[in-house]
């Protein structure tokens, strides 16, 4: 047993010494440990963070050990994700460090049966009971530590702050636990909903812990005996209590040791002390010291300024892109006021009638935007004093309503309009702009003076602003400083351009290589840059931007990313001075506009403001089967905000506005008569009712999970075991619980959220008590003559047989997942005959046949009235003159956790829904330019096409994040669509929970449309 | 250029239009081009890979789409840009298998980034057997498929010696070479007009197998991996970061099954559904007689190595089949399909047992065959290492190493 007897950096009595001492060296991501080991006595451990710099401050903490090492022999082991490039390049062997903790749990916690480990960016876990095995995140996991310090900044605390706030929590919220940039989205707008930073803490926490467990774990349950290591465990109290509640660990059963934060190093030296090898203290300083200059080949590209005259040229020419300014003290007469309460940062601008920027603010909201703007507007409020009038105010951005609803701002707009109206002030041609915020890009396209097209970053990419902030954070500078930096690279390092988590990856690479700052720092705006152009924008040359580009946001205050654009797209853009405040300045100017003469600002009053408090607290809404996590905001002057509702119920005194006029909702309703009233895959108190329930009648029952193709072949499965006699029950729609309840076998992290939330309809069916469960495999979907072929896509076709191998609850049921022809009704009986596992009961194929013929004719009635429903409400819209909007998926994106509520918020904002499959049928096959081979799929270009044909109907698509297939379609639709001049607007949706930036979506095709509107 | 935006590759253009082929498995495919040539086209495999292939991919390719069609549309575009072709006699080359993921639709990939890059009017030539682009300059012969066929086996027989020989050799480099020199010489023989009897094949692929064993090698036992995954990134070096290579240099042996398992799963697929759900009604014969032949080559390159070597000879095909059964159903066949299951279980029933599952990243079927079956195999093979690689242009090469060196580490630790 090795026994840790010492505190950090306490001196130990030498005498020890055997002559030999093993070392152990681990260098992750952010930390460099050191562990040197007499015998069995931990000597010396020293743990840092080596901000990049890993091999001088590999050398630091060696020669800081000097009196340790100094003499004897030393056997020595390098490991951890930074260690392979120092290792190599100093002839030291290096050890896995998974492999090395591996070997440390065996010798000293014995009967261990999992081992979690989270470093700062990485996360592992080891099984080692019933053959061993290694679980790493892979490349789309963000990372732990990271991660936590990254929300801990979002949240203005200190990391041990953030704990100490978890351990006081009232309620968690769903936070997405893909990966970071993910969970961010999630976040923000709780943070700017004015949700308690405590409950914000500790969802973050069950984030990270949902997430080893789904992303980790992949289908292996996680108990028994579980050993914690790595920092973040080490530290956070709140994270452990996390982890402990969720796996349900007793304290005999949850292992915190004292060498957590050590735990690789201390591997390391037992790998060491294994060696043949030994070396002096001098020769590893020496060969350390060697490789400190030793170049090592790293992707590199060219310089942002080729020389000196092209920086200064660049430099004069950007100081030109001003506004007026005015005295705010000496000003007097009517002022215009804009905020915009962004995601990470609030902006404020006062203007005066000549559009001349009188005062500004720009700062992170801390978590709290509305105390910031508070003092803001009083600050505002007291300088304008008697001299200036306030006539009138705008808000925009994520804070929007709060803010509004709070303060009585005038009036409020979607944020790519604000942008907008301030870029025409710098460039009246205007044609694109590109505005890179903390959280999110957009791109605006300007087409005959009106917002010709969106796009707004998927949320893979999102976060990039503050991702360089956080990231120079972690390197021990400020973000101003260390953009700066990226000025001077002589040859920035090519670090990629997917999402920011794989950036961090490249990082760590280009760390391990000893890559300077100042290169990583450019190579970071480059593809901040990158990922906006090719990715967000997905431009092929410049050509196709704009030809009068105007770029704002915080994020391009920095000189770096200005520069690295304006190489990537060839020519000069324009950057006003204030280009992270425009927001804020196309608020005030909205305000200006639409402000007449004789108004009055209902913008609080200088007193009122000094009185003004504000109290938020959480609250489930009960108006609908949604269940809404709300967030109530009570004002001092007794008004109130709701936020979280998906639709206008709560603020309509519970009634929504429009009944009726949603395909979506009439399909959950033809689906609910189905199931017998409105069900919910969730696993509860229910679940046993459910269970009594389902046996009442003495018919075996069969459960069939509502999930990917079950959504629209429902009515025929539902139909044919009817028919046969059998009692037919659903698992119901889904809610976050059904994921939840079923995320411990997912076995690909990467997957669609749909697939990932079938395990948990599937748990629901078990524990439902159901005698047999049927999931088909089907290669092919039925073949509606609309395409090449008709397939299915992987995951609809296969997921019930990736369950069969990943859930062992299903060994407590029949589980019936055949592979079936079902555009052969006669084949199918066969296959049915064939296959019909012998436990359910035997069947002649005449029976079969009979069956299959009733399925289908519910299968088609069902179908017809969809087509029949949706021509009621197309005609009813047309008559109260409302927009239709193709709401274009998949049949389960009707499910309301797969669409958030989607569906309700488009209707609440005035739109009348139908879906794609209850159009497609009037246009049939068209020309594609894809291979049009999948049933779903051809549905929707049909769909497209139609839409074309209607002046009053618009097509949203919905695509689900992971959707490899989407890839293709989205394309392909959009060239349906803008190939007549229509507007393309798609919607990414995953676990992500917040409606936020659909919102901003939605409102900002209904503001295109206004314009066009308007230009008729 | 027609509805679908498609230009025919016309028999005008077969005269003097040069047509490119991309790298995905690096010696067949250049016996492929060879023997294009044999027949009167002017084909050429690119060769052309590093950083600026991957840009010029993620440039022209939808970021969502899987890497094996970034790189694919990389090298083309890149080779176009690079002024080494007159353009306007240039035709691009790819295959396509009719499937239902999305790989089927990287010829329409193509198509976009050749628009979209300024080439429109480059037709692009589908390669695939279930008719589904057809091109009045490109007919495939019965001889030219015998042929092709012939170059599948010479690549598979290289592919399979050298991965087992190159481990081993004393001197460095030699079983390269000696791929290098037989790829050369098989290329004359495909190129050879006139009547190839399959006899001379049998006859080659023999003398290649006597001539391996001719390097020098050691005994030293070393790691074996087995390599399966989604087809591109599993053959072509430009996708996997020369994974074998690399393998090699880490003191490991590896081995992957080879392209005829592909041929072979892929006809063999279509007669496995005409008995689940009968459909293919009218190729059932044709397709039933195919398989026989492939089969039966297949025994004749394991049949050869027996008798003239002690080299791991290729696992024949009925049994790879049989070796699926118990984890997954013949009727999952998007992508690899069970194929890659049945790859897995055959390295364990030949006593390897690390693997590798090398997969683009967010591959739809391999969340089904790769990652989905993972618990499964390793529940009924236990002390079996498996680990899963995602490919993608961002991919980080350190994070990739550093899982395959935890599998190594295992492995030895075993051994």
């Amino acid at each position: 047993m090795l026994v840790s007897t010492n505190r950090e950096d306490e001196k130990e009595d030498a005498t020890l010494s055997s002559g030999c001492v093993y070392v152990g060296v681990d260098i992750g991501s952010t930390t460099a440990k050191l562990v040197i080991r007499d015998g069995e006595t931990i000597i010396y451990k020293k743990y840092e963070r080596h901000y990049s710099q890993v091999r001088a401050k590999t050398l630091a903490m060696l020669e800081a050990a000097r009196e340790y090492l100094e003499g004897k022999e030393i056997k020595i082991a390098i490991s951890g994700s930074a260690g392979l490039g120092v290792a190599e390049a100093c002839g030291i062997n290096f050890v896995q460090e998974v492999y090395a903790t591996y070997a440390l749990i065996k010798e000293k916690e014995p009967g261990t049966d999992a081992v979690i480990e989270l470093g700062g960016e990485d996360a592992k876990i080891i099984f080692l009971k019933g053959g061993v095995d290694e679980r790493m995140n892979g490349t789309c996991a963000g990372g732990t530590g990271a991660f936590i310090d990254q929300m801990a900044t979002l949240l203005n605390v200190t990391p041990d702050e953030l704990d100490e706030l978890s351990l006081q929590c009232g309620k968690i919220y769903p936070i997405a636990s893909r990966c970071g940039v993910f969970a961010k989205t999630d976040i923000q707008p709780l943070i700017n909903q004015g949700v308690q930073k405590s409950d914000i803490a500790a969802s973050i926490y069950q984030a990270v812990v949902n997430q080893t467990i789904s992303g980790l774990a992949q289908g292996r349950k996680i108990e028994g005996k579980v050993v914690f290591l790595g920092g973040p465990l080490y530290y956070n109290k709140g994270l452990r209590k996390s982890f402990k509640e969720t796996l349900k660990l007793d304290d005999e059963h949850a292992i915190f040791p004292d060498y957590a934060l050590i735990s690789v190093a201390l591997g390391a030296t037992i790998f060491a002390s294994n060696q043949t090898q030994s070396f002096t203290y001098d020769d590893i300083i020496s060969s350390i010291r060697a490789s400190l200059s030793e170049k090592t080949t790293v992707n590199t590209m060219a310089p942002l300024f080729k020389d000196a005259a092209e920086r200064e040229e660049f430099t004069n020419r950007h100081a030109l892109e001003n506004v007026e300014y005015a005295d705010i003290a000496t000003y007097q007469g009517n002022a215009y006021l804009g905020i915009d309460c962004g995601s990470t940062t609030t902006k404020l601008v006062l203007m005066g009638e000549n559009k001349e920027i009188l005062w500004s603010y720009y700062d992170s909201n801390k978590g709290n935007p509305v105390d910031v703007v508070k003092k803001q507007l009083i600050e505002v409020r007291t300088l304008c004093g008697e001299n200036i009038t306030i006539k009138g105010s705008g808000v925009t951005g994520y804070g929007e309503e709060l803010i509004l609803n709070a303060f009585h701002v005038d009036k409020g707009l979607v944020e790519t309009m604000a942008h907008f109206m301030a870029a025409k002030q710098f460039e009246p041609q205007v044609d694109f702009i590109l505005d890179i915020g903390g959280q999110d890009i957009k791109c605006i396209k300007i087409k005959n003076n009106a917002v010709d097209s969106i796009m707004l970053n998927e949320a893979c990419s999102s976060g990039c602003g503050s991702f360089i902030e956080t990231f120079a954070k972690s390197m021990g500078y400020k973000a101003p400083e260390f953009a700066k930096l990226g000025l001077e690279g002589d040859a920035p390092v090519d670090l990629g351009s997917r999402c920011t988590v794989f950036m961090n990856s490249s990082i760590k690479q280009a760390q391990k290589d000893g890559v300077s700052v100042e290169n990583i720092s450019a190579g970071l705006s480059v593809s901040v840059i990158k990922n906006a152009i090719y990715k967000v924008i997905r431009a092929n040359s410049p050509t196709e931007l704009g030809d009068h580009i105007v770029v704002q946001g915080g994020t391009f205050l920095n000189d770096a990313i200005l520069k690295a654009f304006e190489n990537e797209i060839g020519h000069p853009v324009i950057r006003p001075m204030i280009a992270g405040i425009m927001g804020a300045y196309g608020a005030a100017i909205y305000a200006m506009e639409s402000a007449s003469a004789d108004a009055q600002s209902t913008l609080l009053s200088l007193e009122k403001l000094q009185s003004f408090t504000h109290t938020s607290k959480a609250a489930v809404c009960p108006g609908c089967t949604n269940h809404c996590a709300l967030t109530i905001n009570t004002f001092s002057d007794g008004g109130k905000f709701i936020s979280g509702n998906r639709c206008e119920k709560m603020k309509n005194g519970g009634k929504r506005k429009a009944e009726g006029l949603n395909l979506y909702e009439f399909k959950r309703k033809k689906l609910e008569e189905m199931m017998g009233g409105t069900v919910y895959a969730e696993v509860d108190e229910n679940t046993a009712k459910d269970a009594a329930k389902t046996k009442a009648d003495g018919k075996l029952t069969i459960g069939l999970p509502l999930q990917l193709g079950m959504y629209d072949l429902a009515p025929l499965w539902y139909g044919l075991f009817t028919d046969l006699g059998f009692n037919v029950v659903f698992s119901g729609f889904s809610s976050r619980n059904t994921y939840l309840a079923g995320q411990d076998s997912i076995p690909s992290d990467t997957a669609c959220y749909p697939a990932k939330i079938m395990h948990g309809h599937i748990v629901k069916l078990v524990k439902q008590g159901v005698d047999a469960i049927f999931a088909p495999c089907l290669t092919y979907n039925l073949d509606e003559n609309a395409g090449d072929n008709h397939y299915n896509c992987p995951i609809v076709a296969y997921y019930p047989e990736l369950l069969k191998d990943n859930m062992d609850i299903l060994n407590e049921t029949i589980y019936f997942q055949p592979f079936l022809n079902i555009n052969d009704e006669k084949e199918l009986a066969r296959e049915f005959l064939m296959l019909m596992p012998e436990k359910l009961g035997k069947f002649t194929e005449a029976q079969y046949l009979h069956a299959i013929r009733a399925g289908f004719e519910r299968y088609h009635k069902y179908h017809e009235e969809l087509r029949a429903e949706a021509d009621r409400i197309v005609k009813e819209a047309h008559g109260k003159g409302m927009r239709i909007m193709v709401l274009a998926g998949r049949p389960y994106h009707v499910d309301p956790e797969i669409n958030h509520g989607i569906d309700l918020l488009a209707e609440s904002l005035g739109f009348a829904i139908i879906t794609e499959d209850s159009i497609a049928y009037r246009i049939g096959k068209i020309p594609t330019k894809v291979l049009n081979q999948w049933t779903y799929h051809a549905r929707l270009y049909s769909a497209a096409e139609y839409v074309t044909e209607r002046d009053d109907m618009e097509l949203v698509q919905l695509v689900s994040f992971g959707c490899g297939i989407d890839a293709i379609t989205t394309d392909e639709v959009r060239a349906i669509l803008e190939r007549k001049g229509r507007i393309y607007t798609q919607i990414k949706i995953d676990e992500i929970n917040n409606l936020s930036a659909v919102n901003i979506r939605l409102r900002s095709l209904l503001g295109a449309l206004e314009m066009r509107d308007r230009e008729k | 250029m027609d509805e679908q935006g498609r230009v025919e590759f016309t028999k005008e253009m077969k005269k003097d239009y040069r047509i490119l082929i991309p790298t995905m498995l690096p010696r067949h495919l250049k016996m492929l081009a060879a023997l294009l040539n044999a027949y009167g086209y002017h084909a050429e495999l690119l060769e052309n890979t590093g950083k600026e292939v991957i840009d010029t991919g993620l440039k022209y390719v939808h970021n969502d789409a899987c890497y094996p069609a970034t790189l694919v549309v990389g090298q083309f575009i890149s080779a176009l840009n690079s002024g080494k072709y007159d353009v306007h006699k240039t035709a691009l080359f790819f295959t396509q298998t009719g499937g239902g993921c999305r790989a089927s639709n990287y010829i329409s990939l193509i198509r976009k980034a050749l628009v979209k890059a300024g080439y429109g009017y480059i037709p692009v030539i589908s390669l695939n057997f279930v008719g589904l682009e057809k091109n009045s300059g490109f007919k495939l012969s019965i001889p030219m498929m015998r042929r092709m066929l012939y170059s599948v086996i010479y690549g598979d027989v290289l592919m399979v010696l050298c991965n087992q020989v190159k481990a081993h050799e004393i001197h460095k480099g030699d079983a390269e070479a000696m791929a290098d020199k037989w790829t050369k010489k098989c290329v004359d023989q495909l190129k050879t007009p006139g009547i190839l009897p399959y006899s001379k094949i049998k006859k080659t692929f023999s003398e290649i197998i006597r001539d391996y064993k001719t390097i020098e090698r050691d005994n030293v036992q070393k790691v074996k991996v087995g390599i399966v995954g989604e087809i591109y990134v599993k053959f072509s070096p430009l996708a996997n970061r020369f994974l074998e290579n690399y393998l090699i240099e880490e003191g490991a042996e590896p081995n992957m099954a080879g392209l005829m398992d592909f041929a072979l799963f892929y006809i063999y697929g279509r007669v496995l559904e005409y008995d689940m759900y009968r459909i293919h009604k009218k190729s059932i014969h044709i397709l039933r007689l195919a398989y026989k032949i492939f089969v039966k080559k297949q025994q004749d390159i394991i049949d050869a190595i027996h008798k003239e070597s002690d080299f791991d000879a290729p696992t024949p095909f009925a049994h790879t089949v049989a070796l699926a059964k118990p984890y997954v159903n013949y009727g999952v066949k998007m992508g690899e399909g069970w194929l890659l299951v049945a790859e897995m279980v055959e390295h364990i029933d030949r006593g390897t047992n690390n693997i590798v599952i090398t997969q683009p990243f967010g591959c739809l079927p391999n969340h089904i065959v790769g990652k989905g079956v993972m618990k499964v195999v390793k529940d009924r093979n236990p002390g079996v290492n498996l680990i899963a690689i995602d490919y993608d242009a961002s991919a980080s090469e350190i994070n990739q190493q550093n899982r395959i060196k935890l599998l190594l580490a295992n492995a030895k630790q075993e051994m």
